[in-house]
């Protein structure tokens, strides 16, 4: 599975931009999938038929942070503006790269304290001497993804975009793992996660399915002074109780935990303060769709080397392959 | 002038019907379908088979105030309706209520201020709307609590090219959508005049719903800023400067193939061009493309200085340009030449 993985989380596709990851996603599920369709929005949706005769929506969004292109100057640096939430403290030194294959390393202005670091006073360099070889290579409006190639450290995976590419690694093994799935089953790689659940809202609408879960990273408090979040790397993944977005659905959050003990699959229950995944979008479509979220643990979220474990991601697998074969009696 | 019309219109959010009066009256002769919805969007149909349902909106609805409370002396005190500026506030003419009653928004002269005072901006509870009544019962008789008020500023041309009055944002944008609906073009067009976006893009999305188009342009008189001390990195838009394209700001990412097919039209037809640089605040396209499953969605504004003030300025060139830039866009979509 660190094949596939090391491949979803190199390739490009920033909020907005998510053609090329899309394109790969298509090809790795085609063989396990009954149809598939892209809707106005860009959303991956496909269908597998099971024997049920209920709608299981699980979505996994494709889009990674980014930065927009919003202006050049005449020297050729580029200033741009944050496409998701990006913190300039983890963005200074690091490299980006456009769908085109130009790399930049982002910059800072002259600072008078490091407190004063903000993302205004930041800037691309991609080795142009002027405007017009900037504009050559990169336009007002194009958007770029951080550069990182994937590493594995064995028992830990380290790469940029794991939020929330692990995720849809996850759910095409799922796919390729589900024997007899017990509904008929929407796989959505959702696009514009990052920037405000917009592409899982329309999904939803479209399907209205009896039962919504999405699969996200999630962050953990297990790290040297971290903030106090009872999620660690290893215990396995997580099924949420509340963020920003939703409160589960209290019976569909059971559901789950009840799969895993059944299984015995290694869980852990996740409360997150602030935050938000596509289950909140989800949850709020049309009369109302019980929804919940299986996250996988996930430290230095939203920087360009986000870790995770590979045990839980395995777990995570087996646990949203199980779903699928266990009917919600909701 | 149409933009003069509209701009003097009175149409703060939830009360935009002054402005609706303006369009029917002026669109008429060349629309036969009108629907009115239940929050008081006004949507002109242009029936067309054989082609994608368009949406075109623009906000109707402006920045204003409401009348809250009456002090025994006969002031109003007032809240604000949408996001208006408290610093533009003081020693401006206001038109109040259905009966449009005038009023000066009030504060102490400076001789009567304590040095502390003059090196604060007073803030909206120290504020009031005067309209000359002697006492509260006075008062009451012209107006009442819940009534609107908004700026009264006069449209001027500046020269040749510019002009100022109120409300640019968005009556700059109804009057290209009212232009484009006096013409006839072969595609099958909705145009939506929504209300209430100031306050949180409310009337655009049930709007889309009622409509469900597959494709939405929206038009927009948008933030203009190109002025000193900003560094030309921090502009938003420059004054004629040309439409302004939207590629993303806090509400919405615009459809990729329709900006490029925009980007097209205007470099085939030599119309200046710009892409708005602040991502900052939202706009009725993201209502829009949220609507249902999904629609793709464009922005096109004329960029306006000092808009959410009690006047703004624009250039008749920028506003020319956009509405050629729309009508050609239209057009290709007649013609096939752009799909989604």
């Amino acid at each position: 599975m660190k094949e596939l993985i090391k491949k979803v989380v190199e390739t490009y596709g920033p909020a907005g931009n998510e053609g090329r990851i899309r394109e790969l996603i298509q090809k790795e599920i085609a063989p396990f999938v009954d149809e598939m369709r892209v809707d106005a929005l860009g959303n991956l949706i496909a269908l597998k038929r099971g024997n049920g005769s209920k709608k299981l929506m699980l979505a996994a969004h494709m889009d990674e942070i980014g930065v927009m292109v919003t202006h050049i100057d005449k020297h050729g640096f580029l200033r741009f503006y944050p496409v998701g939430g990006l913190s300039p403290l983890t963005m200074l030194g690091n490299r980006v790269v456009f769908e085109n294959g130009t790399i930049g390393v982002i910059g800072a202005e002259k600072l008078e304290a490091q407190k004063d670091l903000t993302l205004n006073k930041l800037f691309i360099d991609i080795g142009a001497n002027s405007k017009e070889e900037a504009a050559a290579k990169v336009g007002l409006g194009d958007v770029a993804a951080m550069a990182r190639e994937f590493a594995d450290l064995g028992p830990r995976l380290i790469a940029k975009a794991m939020d929330d590419r692990i995720a849809c690694a996850i759910l095409i093994e799922a796919l390729r793992a589900v024997k007899q799935p017990a509904y008929d089953i929407y796989a959505v790689f959702t696009t514009q996660e990052e920037v405000g659940l917009r592409g899982a809202r329309v999904a939803a609408y479209g399907i209205t399915p009896d039962l919504g879960i999405a699969v996200d990273v999630t962050r953990t408090g297990d790290t040297p002074e971290s903030a106090t979040m009872d999620v660690s790397l290893g215990k396995g993944p997580t099924v949420k109780i509340r963020d920003s977005s939703l409160i589960c659905t209290p019976a569909v959050r059971k559901f789950m935990e009840g799969v895993a003990a059944q299984n015995g699959i290694q869980y852990q229950l996740e409360v997150l303060e602030a935050g938000g995944t596509d289950a909140g979008a989800i949850q709020l479509t049309k009369g109302g769709i019980p929804a919940g979220v299986m996250s996988i643990p996930c430290r230095y979220i939203h920087t360009a080397s986000e870790m995770v474990d590979y045990e839980d991601v395995l777990n995570g697998v087996k646990l949203l392959t199980h779903i699928m074969e266990t009917e919600f009696m909701g | 002038m149409l933009l003069k019309r509209l701009s003097e219109a009175f149409g703060p959010s939830g009360c935009e019907g002054d402005v609706r009066n303006v369009l029917l009256e002026e669109l008429s002769p060349h629309v036969s379908e009108w629907r009115r919805d239940a929050l008081g969007n006004l949507i002109a149909v242009k029936p067309h088979a054989k082609s994608p349902r368009v949406m075109l909106a623009a906000h109707m609805d402006e920045c204003g105030l409401m009348v809250s409370s009456f002090d025994r002396s006969g002031l109003l005190r007032f809240r604000k309706v949408g996001g208006l500026d408290d610093r533009v506030l003081i020693s401006k003419h206001v038109v109040i209520g259905p009966k449009k009653i005038n009023g000066i928004i009030g504060a102490k002269a400076i001789h009567l201020q304590k040095p502390e005072e003059r090196s604060q901006v007073i803030p909206l509870s120290g504020l009031y709307i005067d309209i000359g009544a002697k006492s509260k019962e006075d008062a009451e008789k012209l107006v009442k609590i819940g009534d609107y008020a908004v700026f009264a500023t006069e449209f001027k041309p500046l020269s040749e090219t510019v002009v100022s009055g109120k409300s640019f944002d968005n009556r700059a944008g109804c009057a290209i959508l009212a232009e484009i609906l006096k013409e006839d073009f072969a595609v099958d067009l909705f145009g939506a005049f929504t209300v209430q976006e100031e306050i949180g893009l409310r009337g655009a999305g049930v709007a889309a719903y009622g409509i469900d188009p597959d494709l939405a342009i929206v038009l927009e008189g948008t933030t203009c800023h190109d002025l000193p001390p900003s560094k030309e990195h921090g502009y938003c838009t420059t004054l004629g400067g040309g439409p302004a394209i939207t590629v993303m700001d806090a509400s919405v990412i615009c459809d990729k193939g329709m900006i490029a097919e925009l980007l097209r039209l205007a470099k085939e037809h030599n119309i200046p061009i710009q892409f708005k640089r602040s991502i900052t605040g939202g706009s009725d396209g993201g209502r829009i493309n949220q609507s249902r499953e999904g629609v793709p969605v464009v922005v096109i504004s004329v960029p306006c200085r000092y808009i959410h003030s009690p006047v703004s300025m624009l250039s008749l060139c920028d506003f020319n340009h956009t509405l050629h830039l729309v009508r050609l866009f239209l057009n290709s979509i007649a013609e096939g030449g752009f799909t989604i």
